[in-house]
């Protein structure tokens, strides 16, 4: 139903709407509004079946989410800025475990100086935490990522964070059409995790992996990104069919057609840039707006064909790497690396796996016969990944132990934890 | 595009005007937009907020730096922040106060406006007779009604019942119909004095 609505109300309408089972949280601005009304929904009974858990930090916020979400529990939190720093440990464990923990961040500046107004430094913070970063360019959008979120979280056992602009979007009143129940239960069905914590099995979870597996463990995690990118496509297409309205994919166009200048954002900040496109487009100036939904995973062979038939690509982005730049005009410089040299990556030396002058020379060797990729884990064990990349093409429904990862340790002997 | 900026201090519901606004403008199936100067608020601190209004998608965000229409809630504010930066000549200006444009001593950061759309109304005073309380924000939205004719007065009551419940809305109501009334008789005599000015000309205020 059509509704005037702030953004924070719609989010935690659509968190509703989602019926997670356990939502814990600290308010910090901006975030705050959309935790009060699911407090609110909880305690009036508006919102059943769920367990609303006051902590004392952030920190505590994620780390109950990690909890409940490994008891098998659909689970959801908010953060913005310094509030996702002090939970940063849990943010990665929650992605190294493989949990599909739903996690709004209401993008807000990294003091000091303090400030609490939007950018993304916080969402750069923990790019590389393994999560999936999603960016809301609309109200509109942030509501219906959420809905979203949890299903790519759970088909994928991966946690997912939807990104709105903290204030701008968050503390703006504006248009949403929000769903009915029954078109979020057709589009997102129960939480079904494969395996959970049960105090009848009793098992630990995140257990240690020494340089035998830690390898493997991350080669996975990057694994099912990649696989993301797929997913994605497909959950695109189901929401479309149950809500009416097909969600941009990893990026919305805007008169691309023969662009030769493309300014590119992520969130809020794109409706902006659609605007100066028309500006613009009215002055003979042929250019076109790229605006990123999909951050993490990052849409690489999807950006580079978008990108490629252009002259110049603008990245206005909210965040800064001091001492070096913008971090996602780096990523998108890096898809379009087609000029001598080829910038090859070679991932090695994860978790105290070795670097050695033997797999070094291998490296460089296969570089010279042209073929080394883009990307290379180094010393990549072969055969204990085989059957996990088998299985994860088969049996993506959510575990609780993060599936694969799980087996990777259980099979690598004594660190396996039941 | 519509865009209104309203001025006036924390605690005097300048965050929930534009909110009512935008809403007021959804009930007649336009695109609407309302949101505050982000900051902390705080009791008695200068606030300001913004509400676009259109016929189609908003795809702005950055803050209104050319408003089509100036609320002032609180007269006080007037020498003491830049609340008349982006106005021009076809800009709406509804202030609320007792005083005169002479008695407030805005004259000369004004002098851009055409005089039709330069208006005052009591909204403190209205309010308090019908609210009870010093909230001028629903007096005003009735007053922008008045002036602007860009959303109907209907429209604002409907928004205003849509925030509020009980007394309160109907207070409010009651203090919007009355700070319509007194608008649009204000704009009746400058009308006529501008009619009687230079024959002709009445500055196109007039709105069904």
């Amino acid at each position: 139903m059509l509704e005037q609505i702030e953004g924070s109300q719609a989010v935690a309408r659509a968190v509703g709407l989602s019926r997670p089972e356990v939502i814990c949280a600290y308010p910090i601005s901006p975030q705050t509004h959309i935790v009060e009304a699911l407090s609110v929904a909880v305690k009036s009974g508006a919102l059943e079946h769920c367990e609303f858990v006051n902590v004392e930090s952030e920190f505590a916020a994620l780390s109950v989410a990690i909890g409940a979400s490994a008891a098998g529990a659909r689970s959801y939190t908010a953060t913005a800025s310094q509030g996702l720093l002090y939970m940063i440990e849990a943010v990665y464990n929650a992605a190294g475990l493989g949990l599909p923990i739903v996690m709004t961040l209401a993008n807000r500046a990294i003091g000091a100086p303090i400030n609490i107004w939007n950018d993304h430094s916080d969402a750069m913070a923990v790019r590389d935490a393994g999560w999936i970063q999603l960016f809301a360019e609309t109200n509109q959008d942030a509501a219906d990522l959420h809905i979203y979120a949890f299903r790519l979280a759970e088909q994928l056992s991966v946690p997912v964070m939807v990104n709105m602009d903290g204030f701008i979007l968050t503390h703006a009143t504006e248009r949403v059409d929000l769903p009915s129940q029954e078109q979020v239960d057709a589009f997102l069905p129960p939480y079904a995790p494969r395996t959970y914590l049960d105090p009848a099995d009793p098992v630990s979870i995140g257990a240690m992996v020494g340089p035998e597996a830690f390898t493997e463990v991350r080669y996975l995690a990057s694994l099912r990104q990649h696989e993301a990118l797929s997913s994605i496509e497909q959950i695109d297409e189901e929401f479309g069919e149950v809500f009416g309205r097909r969600p941009c994919g990893f990026f919305s166009s805007y008169r691309m057609e023969d662009a030769e200048i493309v300014a590119v954002a992520m969130g809020s900040a794109v409706g902006t840039l659609k605007d100066a496109v028309d500006d613009m487009r009215e002055q003979g100036v042929r250019v076109g707006a790229l605006g990123l939904r999909t951050f993490r995973p990052f849409p690489a062979d999807a950006i580079r064909s978008a990108l490629s038939g252009s002259r110049s690509v603008l990245v206005f982005e909210r965040a800064h790497s001091p001492g070096f730049g913008g971090q996602l005009s780096a990523d998108i410089a890096a898809t379009l690396r087609s000029v001598e040299p080829t910038v090859h990556s070679v991932v090695s030396g994860l978790g105290g796996r070795p670097v050695t002058r033997r797999s070094v020379a291998s490296a460089i060797q296969a570089s010279a016969k042209g073929e080394l990729g883009l990307e290379t884990f180094l010393d990549l064990d072969e055969s204990l990944l085989k059957r996990e990349v088998t299985e994860l093409g088969t049996a993506r429904r959510s575990s609780a132990t993060g599936g694969a990862v799980a087996q990777i340790i259980e099979s690598s002997g004594p660190q396996g934890a039941r | 595009m519509f865009q209104v900026r309203i001025h006036g201090r924390g605690g005097q519901g300048v965050v929930t005007a534009a909110e009512m606004l935008a809403m007021a403008a959804f009930f007649e199936g336009k695109y609407a937009q309302a949101f505050p100067s982000f900051g902390s608020e705080r009791m008695g601190a200068p606030v300001v907020s913004f509400c676009r209004m259109d016929d189609r998608e908003i795809r702005a965000r950055e803050p209104i730096t050319h408003p089509d229409a100036l609320l002032v809630q609180d007269a006080t504010l007037v020498h003491q922040s830049d609340i008349f930066a982006g106005i021009g000549p076809q800009t709406y200006v509804l202030i609320n106060t007792g005083k005169t444009v002479a008695e407030l001593g805005i004259a000369e950061a004004t002098v851009i406006l055409d005089p039709a759309r330069l208006l005052q109304v009591p909204a403190t005073e209205l309010a308090l007779e019908h609210v009870g309380r010093a909230v001028p924000n629903a007096a005003l939205l009735g007053g922008f009604a008045a002036i602007s004719g860009f959303v109907s007065l209907g429209s604002v009551e409907k928004a205003i019942s849509h925030r509020f419940s009980g007394i309160v809305a109907e207070g409010n109501i009651r203090a919007a119909r009355a700070s319509f009334e007194f608008v649009n008789q204000e704009m009746a005599e400058l009308s006529r004095g501008a009619a009687n000015q230079t024959a002709g000309s009445t500055g196109g205020v007039n709105r069904a």
